[in-house]
């Protein structure tokens, strides 16, 4: 057996952690591990060539670009924005439990980038969040924290196990482009389907653990009033700090 | 009849306005990327031709094109414009709710031409090509949402070319990551590293035993995906290791259940890591917490339960 293609699991491995180019680590390491299982260059070449043609497939997204980019100077993200801004008078379990359901939803048709931690976490979900914890009271920067970090928690779960049950999504393709290239055909819809239970999982765990949040809240809230507490230099966040955020479609 | 091939065309073809776009800029890197890249979509039936008809060079001249890719997106730079706030805040309160419907337009109409494809038929042909119904059926879809999104927002092709190609450059090589993995999932295949790993793994494990195979694929996923911060980079080293060998093809795994779980698995890695920064370090920032890792803190308890409702999924989903 010869152990030496595994250079190229390595590549990758050390290329993600010191956080070089991803496109130029992956090529790189397709380099290695063709150079260390002895191929000659040219049989590489057409290997990769090959490989790379027989997986275009996954970048057919692409052709929803001009729709959602239409759509977004159009003001789509303003509009979800909007709707967000909605949920406003909600308690917190109820506004991040409907926020979670709403990112899923979205996600899930394709509207990965309309929400995310710069589009509409810091301006939206995690102010308004922490102004449904204060009620009459206003919080201790401990639990202060605690709100903004599972405001950013549920965007991250809505978003992951949203995403994969849109067939247009890279993870569907490539698991896909991956069978194709053994010889098993699969639709892509199969594979989307299959992701279904795990985000029904995803919803109801992260739900639940809301609810806890909010009923430890309570418990901890004995009555006395809530003075911010001396090292409380956690100021509350102000609302519509709109960022405009990177799109970032890559992957969880 | 329509098949994948047309649909690969529309996507070269709009790449090639992208790279042309980038051209008159002046942004020669990022134009030359999608130059290259739309090669593989405008000549890519002809390289598999060729090389069905053992011709070499367009493959051979395919790969030198991947590692030109490469070295341009680790040279490249990209910035974009685009409406100004006011401008788009004042469209979506006139188009309101109106603006989801194109956009959602893109996966229903994709689920009705799939669902309708066997009836639609000229004569005896069928219009659609049968062996990639989805990705032919996707590409319509894109194609009557784009007609749809331009009615409702009266706007022009070349606007919208001009919004994809913005999108295009913003995302930039990103947007070719997952094709690069599934390209280094097959060359991992090809040139053995699949059965290294596998290999290692019997030395390991009990291969006979299902439930061994089993753990170690999913943890296997966790454990890569929290050193790598990218659950698909972890996906072509262990499904070509564990998952095709072991659980495919020597248990008899579901290919479908143990790719689209197997990935999700993976998911609750990313919950995990600081490595991806973007997920659970960049919010950290934004939201002004003192202990940047208090996101991952939040998603501890999530992760680790649904990490085991994966697992029970993957055995009775995928073993059936």
């Amino acid at each position: 057996m010869n152990y030496w293609p595994l250079l190229g699991v390595a590549v990758v491995v050390i290329g993600f952690v010191l956080k070089r180019n991803p496109v130029l680590v992956v090529v790189v390491a397709g380099v290695v591990s063709g150079l260390a299982a002895g191929m000659g260059v040219g049989d590489l070449l057409a290997l990769i060539g090959n490989s790379f043609v027989s997986n275009r497939a996954l970048l057919l997204f692409v052709l929803t670009l001009p729709v959602i980019g239409l759509l977004e100077h159009y003001g789509l993200r303003e509009r979800a924005q909007a709707w967000i801004a909605g949920f406003r008078s909600m308690t917190l379990a109820r506004l991040l439990i409907a926020y979670l359901g709403l990112r899923q939803v979205l996600s899930m048709f394709g509207l990965i980038d309309l929400a995310g931690h710069a589009q509409t976490v810091r301006p939206l979900l995690a102010p308004m969040s922490e102004a449904a914890a204060d009620g009459d009271r206003p919080l201790d920067a401990p639990s202060r924290e605690r709100v903004r970090a599972l405001a950013a928690a549920t965007d991250n779960v809505g978003r992951f196990f949203g995403e994969d049950v849109f067939l247009a999504f890279g993870a569907v393709l490539l698991i896909q482009g991956f069978y194709e290239r053994q010889g098993i055909h699969l639709e892509p819809l199969a594979i989307a389907l299959w992701a279904l239970p795990t985000a029904i999982a995803a919803f109801v765990i992260h739900a639940l653990r809301i609810v806890w949040f909010q009923r430890s809240l309570r418990e901890s809230d004995d009555g006395t009033p809530r003075a911010n507490s001396p090292d409380g230099t956690i100021a509350p966040l102000d609302e519509g700090a709109v960022g405009r955020g990177d799109h970032g479609r890559s992957q969880g | 009849m329509i098949s994948v091939e047309h649909i690969y065309w529309l996507v070269g073809a709009f790449l090639l306005v992208a790279a042309i776009m980038n051209a008159r800029e002046r942004r020669w890197s990022m134009a030359a990327f999608w130059f290259v890249l739309s090669g593989a979509f405008l000549l890519g039936d002809l390289v598999q031709l060729a090389t069905a008809e053992g011709v070499r060079w367009p493959a051979q001249a395919m790969g030198l094109g991947v590692i030109a890719l490469g070295l341009l997106a680790a040279s490249g730079t990209m910035q974009s414009k685009t409406s100004s706030e006011e401008q788009r805040r004042e469209s979506a309160q006139r188009l309101g709710n109106r603006l989801f419907a194109p956009a959602l337009a893109i996966p229903l109409v994709t689920l009705a031409i799939v669902l309708g494809a066997p009836y639609l038929r000229w004569g005896n042909a069928s219009l659609i090509d049968g062996a990639h119904v989805t990705l032919a059926s996707l590409g319509i879809a894109c194609l009557v949402a784009l007609a749809f999104a331009l009615r409702t927002t009266r706007s022009t092709v070349p606007q919208s070319l001009a919004q994809g190609r913005r999108l295009l450059d913003t995302l930039g090589c990103v947007a070719l990551l997952p094709m690069l993995l599934a390209t280094l999932g097959s060359v991992f295949a090809a040139t053995g590293v699949g059965d290294a790993i596998a290999d290692l793994v019997e030395m390991l494990i009990p291969i006979d035993s299902r439930l061994a195979c089993l753990t170690a694929f999913a943890f296997g996923m966790v454990l890569f995906t929290v050193i790598m911060g990218n659950a698909f980079a972890a996906f072509p080293v262990m499904m070509a290791g564990i998952g095709l060998p072991l659980l495919v093809l020597k248990h008899g795994a579901e290919p479908a259940v143990l790719g689209a779980i197997g990935m999700l698995t993976g998911y609750c890695g990313t919950l995990l890591t600081p490595m991806a920064a973007n997920f659970n370090i960049v919010p950290a920032v934004l939201l002004e917490l003192p202990d940047q890792y208090g996101v991952i803190r939040a998603q501890v308890p999530t992760a680790l339960l649904l990490l085991a409702v994966n697992f029970a999924l993957l055995w009775y989903l995928a073993f059936r």
